[in-house]
């Protein structure tokens, strides 16, 4: 139980953090913001249950007014706005994320939380986030969904990293790797 | 941590939380029926106008908060002027602006000790049904504590990155910065065990 609350705890400060330090670059010089990295993360390192919660719980405190999303914002406002799908969608996006790593246990550790960090923190987190842009914006869910393709690309490669990184954290720190414990 | 609450004090920081959390959502909801253009220019003209009643420090603030809107803002007004129907995208732009102002207002003028005390009356019922509401509480305050410390750690392994390449940190860096959070999450849970914080309740 304080394991669990601990990990919690500390990875929705993690996905916090990710929003808060200067951007990082990727290979070929693009800065991305590492948020949705932490979110894959939650659930490829926590699985399921801990990763949304986990992810619930950084949500929750940003509804409370603290400044955890990229850029210090947070507050009700960013749940009226149009990115608000993605914000409901991050529990959801680990969730999956998690269950996947959860039950597929053949494959290698990195290309397991690799597929399942897409599946969960690309697929399903913008079904979510197209979703709360066509509402918010009065725009069907086509031309919602041709305002968010240039962030895309991005993600697909952060979801490579969760996997990477997830392999990478089961080599050394076998035990924290929650997902397959 | 500092939250979004402004410094500056408004008649509205007095308000209880929970009634003014009530009026945003039926006034979200209310707005969102709302098809006619002069109804959405009034509502948000007057929203905007509420912003300079506590003076000008509150207003900036505020707006400050509202540009980062100006992307949809100009997607919405651009794309509606080509399809030839401008009062349409009009009423879309301004009611997104009142409704995301109205938030941002009640976060303002809300202190984080009311909204802690809101939501632990709001999980109340889940308690009943034997949800142990009392570790989402706590873990409320472990995020608040540990996000800064985190922060801390993450400047100190790129300042470490620093000292040795003039490049920007790649997305290597994750890994280390990952590494501590789960370090810390070990030590967090072995603090809380030696000091009963949680398993003692329930025996």
């Amino acid at each position: 139980m304080e394991k669990n609350i601990a990990y919690i705890a500390l990875f929705a400060a993690l996905i916090a953090v990710l929003g808060l330090i200067p951007k990082i670059t990727l290979a070929f010089g693009v800065p991305i913001t590492a948020q949705s990295l932490g979110v894959m993360l939650c659930g490829t390192v926590l699985g399921a249950r801990r990763g949304a919660l986990a992810v619930g719980l950084f949500v929750l405190l940003v509804a409370m007014g603290l400044p955890l999303l990229a850029g210090g914002r947070g507050g009700l406002g960013v749940f009226a706005s149009p990115t608000v799908g993605f914000l409901i969608g991050f529990p959801v996006a680990a969730f999956v994320t998690g269950w996947i790593v959860e039950k597929w246990r053949s494959a290698p550790m990195g290309i397991t939380a690799g597929i399942a960090a897409f599946i969960g923190g690309v697929v399903v987190l913008y079904a979510f986030g197209i979703v709360g842009m066509s509402v918010v914006m009065g725009k069907t869910l086509a031309e919602a969904a041709a305002l968010v393709t240039a962030f895309i690309p991005g993600d697909l490669l952060k979801a490579g990293i969760a996997g990477m990184l997830t392999a990478s954290l089961a080599k050394a720190r076998p035990g924290s790797v929650l997902s397959r414990a | 941590m500092i939250s979004l609450t402004s410094p500056v004090r408004t008649r509205a920081h007095g308000w209880p939380a929970g009634p003014k959390l009530l009026a945003l959502c039926l006034a979200t909801i209310g707005l969102f029926f709302v098809e006619n253009l002069a109804a959405q220019t009034v509502v948000c003209a007057a929203v905007l106008l509420a912003y300079l009643a506590p003076g000008r420090v509150f207003f900036r603030a505020g707006m400050s908060r509202l540009f980062i809107l100006w992307p949809f803002v100009a997607v919405v007004l651009l794309w509606h002027l080509l399809v030839g129907d401008f009062s349409a995208g009009a009423v879309i732009v301004l009611r997104m602006v009142s409704v995301v102002a109205l938030a941002n207002l009640v976060t303002m003028t809300t202190r984080l000790t009311q909204m802690t005390d809101l939501m632990r009356r709001l999980l109340a019922p889940l308690r009943r049904l034997g949800i142990r509401t009392d570790a989402i509480e706590l873990a409320i305050a472990l995020v608040i504590r540990a996000t800064p410390a985190l922060l801390d750690k993450g400047h100190n392994l790129r300042d470490a990155w620093r000292a040795r390449t003039h490049r920007r940190p790649s997305w290597r860096i994750v890994l280390p910065f990952t590494l501590l959070a789960v370090d810390d999450a070990e030590h967090l849970a072995e603090a809380l065990r030696a000091r009963g914080a949680i398993t003692n309740e329930r025996e």
